[in-house]
Parts: C-alpha cells; structure tokens; sequence
C-alpha cells in the first residue's frame, strides 16, 4: 500500500511537472546573417544567445541564415511563423532587414526581441508593444560619438556612412550632440569596400576629425585605406568598426582609435566577467560586442519566462519590460519605447600582447536613452 | 583646390578601372573562346586574396603572397575547369548560370569552412606605404600607383600574348570559329583550360591586390563581378580592347560620378537632400552608362555585330 502511495505520489508530481514545462516551453525563430559579408556579426549574435540559453530545457532554438536579403528575411520569418510557430522572433543584424521583417511579425501577436538594429522607425511612430530592442537604438553609440567630439575639442568633422537606414541614423546621432562645424557630410554605397575618393575628399576639406560609421568589411577597407593616405587626422566612431572580430584584419591602423560602445569587455561586474570566461571556454575567442549582445537577449528571454507563460502575452510582456536579468552591461533597463537606458562608454584600441582590443577610458553618456521616447504611443 | 581634388578622383577612376580589368578580362576571353557565361569568376576573386593572406601570414612577405594568388586561383581555376565546367560548353546559357551560380555557393562555403566567418588580415607592404608627390601640389598614395602600374602591365600582356604568340592565334582562332581549329589538330580541351586558368588567375591577382586594402571576406567577390559584367557589355563581349577602355570608363564614372553628383546637387538643394539623392543616382550612373552605350551600339563598343 505504501509502495502504491508513494508511486501515486511520484505520476502526480512528474504529471504536474510536465504540464507545468509544457506551459513555459518557449520556441525562439532566430533570423540571421550566417553567410556572405557580414556573417561574423550574425555568428557572434547567435553563438552570444546560445551560450545564454546552454543547458535550458524549456527553450527551444530554430536558427536560419537571412543572407542579409530583406525578402529571404521576410520569407523565413512567415515560415517560422506559419509552420513552425515559434513564440519568439529574434537575431536580425541589419536595420533593412528589421524593417522588412518586425512590423509584420509583432502585429501577428508575436514577440520580437532585436539583439542589434534599432532603426529610429521602431523606436518613434512605429513603435510596438511586442518589440524590444535589447542592444541600443541605432543613433545612441553615435550620439555618445558626438559627445566625445566636443570634450576632444573637435571643432570641424567631415562625417561618412552608409545610404541605408541606420547611416543615416548614425549621422543625425552624431549631429545631435556634436556642436561644431561640419567639413563635409558622404553617403556611401552600403557595402562599399574603397574609399579613395571619399579619402581625397576628407584630405581637401579642411576637417580637423573624421567621424564615420561603417559596419563589417566597409570600415576595415576604410581604416587601412586612411592610415595608409597618410592625413594624419583623429578618428572616431562607433564599436562597430572596432569590435574583436573585426580589429585583426584591421591590423594596426586601428590602434589609438577612440570609439563609442554600450559594452566592452573590461566592464567590472560578475555577470561581464562570467561572459567573457564563458565565452571564451566555450568557443575559444574573445567575445564582440554583438555578442554580448546576444547573450543578453537570451538572458532577458530566461528572465520573463521564469515569470510568465509566453502564451500568456500580457504577463510575459510585462515580465519583459521589467528587464530584470543581469546584463554585462552592468546596469539596464527599458525606456516606455523598449528600447534601453544604459551607460555608453569611450574606448580605445589597444594591444594586450599581440591581440588587439579595447579598453574603457570614460563614460561618454550616463543613463543614456533615445530622442523618439516622446514619438512612441504606446 | 577643386582641380587638385579632381585630378586626385580621376587617378582613383583609373585605379579602380585597372581593377575592374583583370577581371573582366578574363571574364570576356572565357566568353569570348569557349561562350560560356561564368558567374563564378568572383569566386577566383576570393580564392586569390584568401590564397594572398594565407601565405602572407605564414611567411610575412606580401610579394610571395601576390605569387601565391596568381598560382592558387589558377589552380582552382584547373581543377574546376576539369571537374566541372568542361561538362557545360554544349549545354546552353541557362544551364551554365545554374552550374556557375551554385559554384559561387559552394565555393564561398567551402572557404568558410576552411577559413571561418571573420575577415582576415592582409597588409600592403612597408615600402609602398605611404604617398608620392606626383606634380606639384598632389600627393597621392603609392600602393594605388603600384596597383595601376600592374593593370598596365597585364593589359600590355596580355595585348602581346594575343597578337604576337602561338597561343594568342589559337585563341582567336578558337573565338571565330571552334570547329574549325579543332579539326586542325589543336588541341581545344587544353586550349580551354589554359584560357580558363589564365582567367582565373588574373581574378586572384585582383582579389589579393584589393583585399590588402579593403577586406579578405567571404562574398568579396560577388559586387565586382556584377560590375565586371557591366564593363564585358560595355566594352563588347569577347573584345579584350573592349574589356579596357570599358574598365577604365566604368571606374572613372562610377567614382566622378558619386563625389561630384552631391556637390551638383548642391546648388540648387539642400545639402543633407543632395548628399543622399546625389548619391543614389551615383551608383546608378554606371547602370545609366551602360544603356546609353548599348542605345547607340548594341553590341558593346568593341563588339563584332
């Protein structure tokens, strides 16, 4: 009789511990650039989420490859939607993309969590109560940016950076906070890979600093190309073209160089240390900045569910916004158009042995969130 | 001041045609001799800078790495001539866009594979960094006058072992009529290979001379084969003189075109609008340039009709 009890007792627990999981079992489509140029970013992405999500039962992980092509994008997503029925869209690298792919998918009632493209729409008028943006809105490391220029004493800057939406973010975050005087002002070709001409430009204008943002292959053809042109002008740009993956084919060009970034991998707190030891352990690099970014994308999604069901979008929505999961950031939390409020630091390139990295040297903003908080209805 | 900076642009146009030469001229001697359309060309590309940083990172010297990019797409260039593309002259353009476009997969993965997804590193070496002072008052990188300097070169190459060689005749002969040297006893499968190779290496000295300023990547190759397409059709298809004067045309509208179409644009808007309309049109203008030509001569500029 004891024996049938305790068996009882034993198909009663396992009974409720599995419906208990069913309900917080969670399928996430991640949507990114796995081939072609670009694909270190959309690999760093990834490999950052599913260290995150290591070992998690209850998450189950779809990953495909967009190519960096908004209709491959699109398609996958209708898909992931359709068919798979994933609860959680999430991955995308680009601010096209994203603009391609975010608004059908939250207004299909899905959650969408962007690990990197924050494109001034999604923050302003097309805001939505499914979308948060984990890693910042596009203008912000850019505004920080603009920022250190003025307290270097920059006074005239010739900026650059690719006609695609978040160039021209990145120009009006520069613009935003820089209160000097503009030498010239480029679009280039979104995957353009020579600058001679722009190059020629900045040397005939008279700057006294250049400032450019030009993600993946663009800025390491650029760095190379400036140093070797011999204009003997300071630098400064976002991370992005100064993040680890990136420094080593840049080579030495890169040293000195001051750029803006909401992480770095010298950030003191436990949850930044655990990431860059995990990380490297596990994959057997040092980590970017995107994927920190995607580590704290999954860590946020480990957060809401050990608080809400996902199919209960309400409670779990709430759960999200509450953010509370430890960033490497240090601290994080959501603004009302879900997108971040977080430091955003000055670092610089600098050789630790024979590997390029970066070092903290100030905070550029404090708390820093976005300019379309107040376009958001939401 | 303004003549100064469009000097220094046109120089850019040129170095950039010179470029886009090596490799439209293979692309247009392929097409030209054995009528296939390969749109994996820009895979050599790759090979050739890969090949480049790879043995500039074992053995620090960048010339025995342009040496290494001649030799490694040429080689490639052999295997998947014999392997592959041999089995794709009889068959028609549609089947030959096919095969090539699914070689551009393979390939771009297999060097993924091998390398991984992040750029690598390739340098230009110490004693062309740096500028020249060319004129008076401009200076102007030496690495950029060392890449037009070899365009001319292979170009004058190229223009000797077409018309003064054995090999040369052959190829003209094998461009007007295949048939017939085949039944002349010459052997046409080695002829193909050679010109297949010879292509392929001129695409991996390009691609190791730009990777060393721009980025070794996966994909490096597939947005200056678009162009170099542009430049066969423009020059003429098959037309090696077509391949030059279309390469250096294409490079110094392409760059006069998006740094003075803003400037234009200026005059009557406002600057923030004519930098990014004036740099919209820029990067149509080759497009713009190409139906022109093609309006006024279908066959190209050096096209046979």
């Amino acid at each position: 009789m004891k024996k049938f009890t305790t068996t009882l007792a034993a198909l009663l627990i396992m009974g409720s511990a599995s419906s208990f999981a069913d309900g917080h079992k969670v399928k996430v489509g991640m949507i990114t650039t796995l081939s072609g140029g670009g694909s270190g970013l959309g690999i760093d992405v990834r490999d950052g989420f599913m260290l995150a999500v290591k070992g998690n039962k209850n998450i189950s992980v779809i990953t495909k490859d967009d190519q960096r092509k908004p209709d491959i994008a699109v398609q996958l997503a209708d898909k992931m939607i359709q068919s798979d029925k994933v609860d959680v869209l999430t991955g995308i690298i680009w601010s096209n993309l994203a603009m391609a792919v975010v608004p059908a998918t939250v207004n299909q009632g899905k959650f969408y969590l962007s690990p990197n493209a924050g494109p001034s729409k999604l923050a302003g008028k097309g805001c939505h109560k499914n979308y948060f943006n984990v890693a910042w809105q596009n203008d912000n490391l850019h505004e920080a940016a603009g920022g250190y220029a003025n307290s270097a004493g920059f006074k005239n800057s010739f900026i650059l950076a690719p006609n695609y939406p978040a160039g021209k973010d990145a120009l009006t975050g520069y613009k935003r906070y820089f209160k000097g005087s503009l030498a010239g002002e480029i679009y280039t070709k979104l995957g353009q890979k020579d600058y001679a001409a722009e190059i020629a430009q900045i040397r005939a204008s008279g700057a006294d600093s250049v400032f450019f943002f030009l993600p993946g292959g663009m800025g390491i053809g650029f760095m190379k190309q400036f140093s070797q042109s011999g204009i003997k002008l300071p630098v400064v740009g976002p991370a992005f073209s100064f993040d680890q993956g990136i420094l080593k084919a840049v080579g030495d060009a890169a040293l000195g160089v001051k750029n803006t970034s909401q992480w770095s991998k010298d950030i003191d707190n436990n949850a930044n240390k655990k990431f860059v030891k995990d990380f490297q352990s596990e994959y057997g690099r040092l980590p970017s900045l995107y994927a920190s970014q995607g580590y704290d994308t999954g860590k946020l999604l480990i957060s809401a569910m050990s608080k809400a069901k996902v199919k209960d979008k309400d409670k779990f929505r709430d759960a999200l916004r509450k953010a509370d999961f430890s960033s490497t950031r240090g601290k994080f939390s959501f603004d009302k158009n879900h997108h971040p409020i977080q430091d955003i630091y000055v670092r610089e390139v600098i050789k630790e042995g024979e590997i390029l990295t970066n070092k903290i040297v100030s905070v550029g903003l404090k708390d820093h969130s976005n300019a379309y908080v107040s376009e958001c209805k939401m | 001041m303004t003549s100064i900076l469009f000097f220094e642009q046109l120089l850019n146009g040129i170095q950039f045609g010179t470029m886009l030469f090596l490799m439209s001229a293979g692309l247009t001697l392929i097409f030209g001799v054995m009528g296939l359309i390969n749109l994996a060309h820009g895979s050599f590309y790759m090979i050739g800078a890969f090949s480049a940083a790879l043995i500039a990172g074992l053995t620090g010297s960048f010339w025995l790495a342009l040496l290494a990019s001649l030799s490694g797409a040429a080689i490639a260039g052999v295997l998947i001539e014999i392997l592959i593309i041999r089995r794709l002259y009889r068959r028609d353009h549609l089947d030959q866009v096919l095969a090539t476009f699914a070689l551009i997969l393979l390939l771009s993965e297999g060097v993924r594979w091998c390398f991984g997804a992040f750029p690598l590193y390739l340098d230009i070496p110490e004693n062309l960094n740096g500028t020249l002072p060319i004129l008076d008052d401009i200076i102007y990188s030496k690495y950029r006058l060392f890449i037009i300097f070899m365009g001319l070169l292979i170009a004058t190459g190229l223009y000797i072992l077409i018309t003064k060689t054995r090999l040369g005749v052959r190829i003209r002969a094998g461009q007007n009529d295949r048939q017939m040297i085949s039944a002349l006893g010459v052997d046409i499968s080695k002829l193909y290979t050679i010109v297949f190779a010879l292509g392929a290496s001129l695409a991996g000295l390009a691609g190791a001379m730009i990777g060393a300023i721009q980025s070794v990547e996966v994909g490096m190759g597939e947005p200056i084969l678009i162009l170099a397409f542009v430049v066969i059709v423009i020059g003429g298809i098959g037309s090696i003189k077509g391949a030059l004067i279309g390469s250096i045309l294409v490079g110094v509208t392409d760059t006069i075109g998006r740094i003075f179409l803003p400037e234009l644009l200026k005059i009557f808007m406002e600057p923030a609008n004519a930098t990014s309309v004036g740099s919209s049109i820029g990067s149509m203008l080759i497009y713009i340039l190409m139906a022109l030509i093609l309006i006024i001569k279908p066959s190209g500029l050096f096209g046979k009709t």
